[in-house]
């Protein structure tokens, strides 16, 4: 049966359906065990699995990276939960020096599942410590792989992916996207990590973006079919593994492409997206790649500057129209995702 | 050069304590009236209990001194510079603000007046005023670093391999522990496995004080104390100063009903308000009830100004986003 789950549900189902299936689940990090459950996300898994299997830890996140690489080692399914992707970079030494080698040092011997949750920030003047992501970097180490689930099925499905591979995964979740709500089936389901995914078919264009860019995409895929432009949008959903081949096939009919990434653009996840259509498929392209994400600074605290910082749906039509040659539609009439509406504060 | 000398007239440090104590609860105050309007979309980590410390402490600094802090600053940086424009402007995002909104309440900075900067990535601002204190010393300069961080920064690594190297090396730092026993809601009692901070940190090569009053003066007095010990054993300090964090981690309410603290120890703390305690000092130091509510009166409209400047000032332009990523 399917219901209509949130984000946020759609992970906490997965991890109760998981924990209640494997006794070797287990759940750690600052939080998750608090009234605000990592916004909602594991809540209830302390007073439903006790403490052993849901628990708070110091500030240390080098350390408990290390930690869970030993637990995992040793046959346990740890999931270590960050608030915030920032928190993360604290622990990059584990993930590239230890982690992602483990397996590959032990001849194949030891096994490493364990997954890795960051919450990508943004939004409501979060400023430059709480507002990144920079996936590109896991994505950049043989033996790390990392997801970005888009929607509430792909997050049950991905997360259960994740907590039964038997390598490390790093699931990244865009803060916006935690009230997002779409279909999910009630029964534990996964979903194939490193296989993107069409969220909508089109001829014209390309657009790839992950995550919380795939709701920008499809937002202005709407805009731009009401003009007679029809947009294909791919959701990458896996940095690494990477499936180039559905991108690669796509660029191919359209021969045109968009990356909207949520990140930086230089040596960015973009970046190997646009490698890959200029290896696969150069002579196909009708025009250049455009690629479309962080302004390079910092992310600013200010409404304004930080609404310039990301890239939006608007952004993704003016690129279109550009690379079709047509004039620039009068987009008053449409509303547009901003986190005023999708995403109030004061919090 | 170093710190300024301790006014030989008890009466004018309180009031000066009093002066900055006020302001800071004041605009705190006027940030909880106002958040709801929805025009400060800056994440607000209130100050709101800790004045005495940051009081306090600042008071003593003099003006080459340095200060490296965190996202919970307000009481701190309004002590050391009394500047309710430049804050407000901050907290409204503001072209007006020296950062121009481009910090928020997390992330102030102010260096011309030795508040170097704050980091929210908890406790990575300790090395580096470590480092600034290599500097300070490696250029001749008679001048202080003070690190203000949590207990939960005492988790981190980084909090112990800097302190080592202070240690180590020697160095004109002060470590301020702000201790209200959280990290977010996470009690220490979930987070450290010694007993006392002050004990550990006491066999490093350092002297250790520590304080639970909420007087400011006490924590004038003592942090004079520690500037002098610094100067004399060429030696870091590290004080361990507790306080009562009065509303939630983040957000302008309380929050007792959350479950993970009583309303009955808030009120125990709230006896002892620093703001209160610092008054009642001053009525009972012989001040007049008229005296201190013109002090108070002078204060509130400079708030009452500042903010409303601030409301008015306009937002920088998109030019500024990629402006001063380099130098
Ligand atoms: C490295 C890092 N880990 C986790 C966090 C999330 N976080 C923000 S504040 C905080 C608590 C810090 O507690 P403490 O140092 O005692 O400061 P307080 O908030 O009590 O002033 C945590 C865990 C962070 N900002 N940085
Ligand atoms: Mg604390």
């Amino acid at each position: 049966m399917t219901r209509n789950l949130s984000y946020r549900e759609a992970i906490n189902e997965a991890l109760v359906q998981e924990m209640t299936r494997d006794e070797s689940v287990f759940v750690y990090g600052i939080g998750v065990p608090d009234h605000k459950g990592i916004f909602g996300s594991t809540s209830g898994l302390a007073e439903h699995f006790g403490s052993d299997r849901c628990f708070d830890t110091p500030l240390a996140e080098d350390s408990l990276t290390g930690f869970g690489l030993g637990a995992a080692l040793n046959g346990l399914r740890p999931i270590y939960v960050h608030m915030r992707a920032d928190f993360l970079l604290l622990a990059v030494n584990q993930l590239a020096n230890m982690v992602s080698s483990y397996t590959y040092a032990s001849a194949g011997k030891l096994k490493v599942p364990l997954v890795i949750r960051a919450v990508i920030g943004r939004g409501w003047g979060q400023g430059f410590q709480h507002s990144k992501s920079m996936y590109s970097i896991y994505g950049h180490m043989p033996g790390l792989k990392v997801v970005l689930p888009a929607t509430p099925y792909d997050a049950k499905g991905m997360l259960i992916s994740a907590i039964r591979d038997d390598n490390p995964v790093i699931v990244m979740e865009h803060r916006l996207l935690y009230d997002v709500s779409g279909e999910v089936p009630e029964e534990p389901y996964t979903v194939p990590i490193g296989q993107a995914h069409t969220l909508r078919p089109g001829g014209d264009i390309t657009v790839v973006a992950a995550s919380w860019m795939s709701v920008e995409a499809i937002k202005a895929a709407e805009v731009l079919e009401k003009h007679g432009v029809s947009v294909e949008v791919i959701d990458p959903r896996s940095v690494s593994p990477f499936d180039s081949e559905t991108i690669v096939a796509s660029v191919k009919r359209t021969g045109r492409c968009i990356i909207a990434d949520n990140d930086w653009l230089h040596c960015g996840f973009s970046a190997e997206v646009a490698a890959a259509l200029a290896e696969h498929c150069p002579s196909e392209l009708k025009s250049p790649v455009v690629r479309l994400g962080y302004a390079p600074a910092p992310c600013p605290c200010t409404r304004p500057l930080e609404n310039r910082f990301y890239a939006n749906a608007v952004d993704i039509i003016r690129a279109a129209e550009k690379m079709l040659g047509t004039n620039p539609l009068d987009l008053s009439g449409e509303e547009f995702y901003s986190y005023e509406h999708k995403f109030q504060g004061p919090f | 050069m170093g710190f300024s000398p301790k006014p030989t007239d008890a009466l004018k440090l309180n009031l000066e304590l009093y002066r900055k104590l006020y302001l800071a609860r004041q605009a705190e105050e006027s940030i909880r009236a106002h958040y709801a309007e929805n025009e400060m979309k800056t994440p607000m980590h209130m100050s709101m209990g800790e004045e005495a410390i940051a009081v306090g402490v600042v008071s003593v600094l003099g003006p080459d001194d340095q200060i490296f802090a965190t996202y919970r600053s307000h009481a701190i940086y309004l002590a050391r510079t009394e500047d309710s424009d430049d804050f407000f402007a901050e907290m409204y995002g503001k072209e007006t603000a020296r950062l121009k909104g481009k910090g928020g309440s997390m992330h102030m900075c102010d260096p011309e007046r030795g508040f170097m900067g704050t980091s929210a990535i908890v406790a990575s601002a300790i090395p580096v005023a470590v480092g600034a204190a290599f500097a300070s010393r490696k250029q001749g300069n008679d001048t202080i670093t003070v690190a203000f961080f949590g207990d939960g920064a005492c988790d981190e690594g980084v909090f112990w391999e800097s302190l080592n190297l202070a240690c180590l090396m020697k160095l004109p730092v002060l470590f301020v522990c702000e201790d209200n026993g959280l990290a977010v809601h996470t009690p220490q009692s979930l987070r450290q496995g010694y007993r006392s901070i002050a004990a550990i940190v006491s066999k490093f090569n350092c002297q250790v004080l520590e304080e639970t009053s909420t007087d400011a003066e006490v924590i004038y007095d003592l942090t004079r104390k520690a500037i002098n010990l610094i100067k004399a054993n060429r030696q870091p300090v590290f004080m361990h100063l507790q306080y009562y964090r009065y509303l939630e981690h983040v957000g302008v309410n309380e929050d007792f009903d959350a479950g993970y603290r009583s309303r009955k120890e808030f009120e125990e703390w709230r006896q002892v308000d620093p703001v209160n305690l610092q008054r009642k000092k001053l009525l009972g130091n012989g001040t007049s009830e008229t005296e201190i509510a013109k002090i108070e009166t002078k204060i509130d409209r400079q708030i009452e100004n500042s903010l409303k400047k601030a409301k008015d000032a306009p937002f920088a332009n998109d030019a500024e986003l990629c402006r001063g990523v380099f130098s």
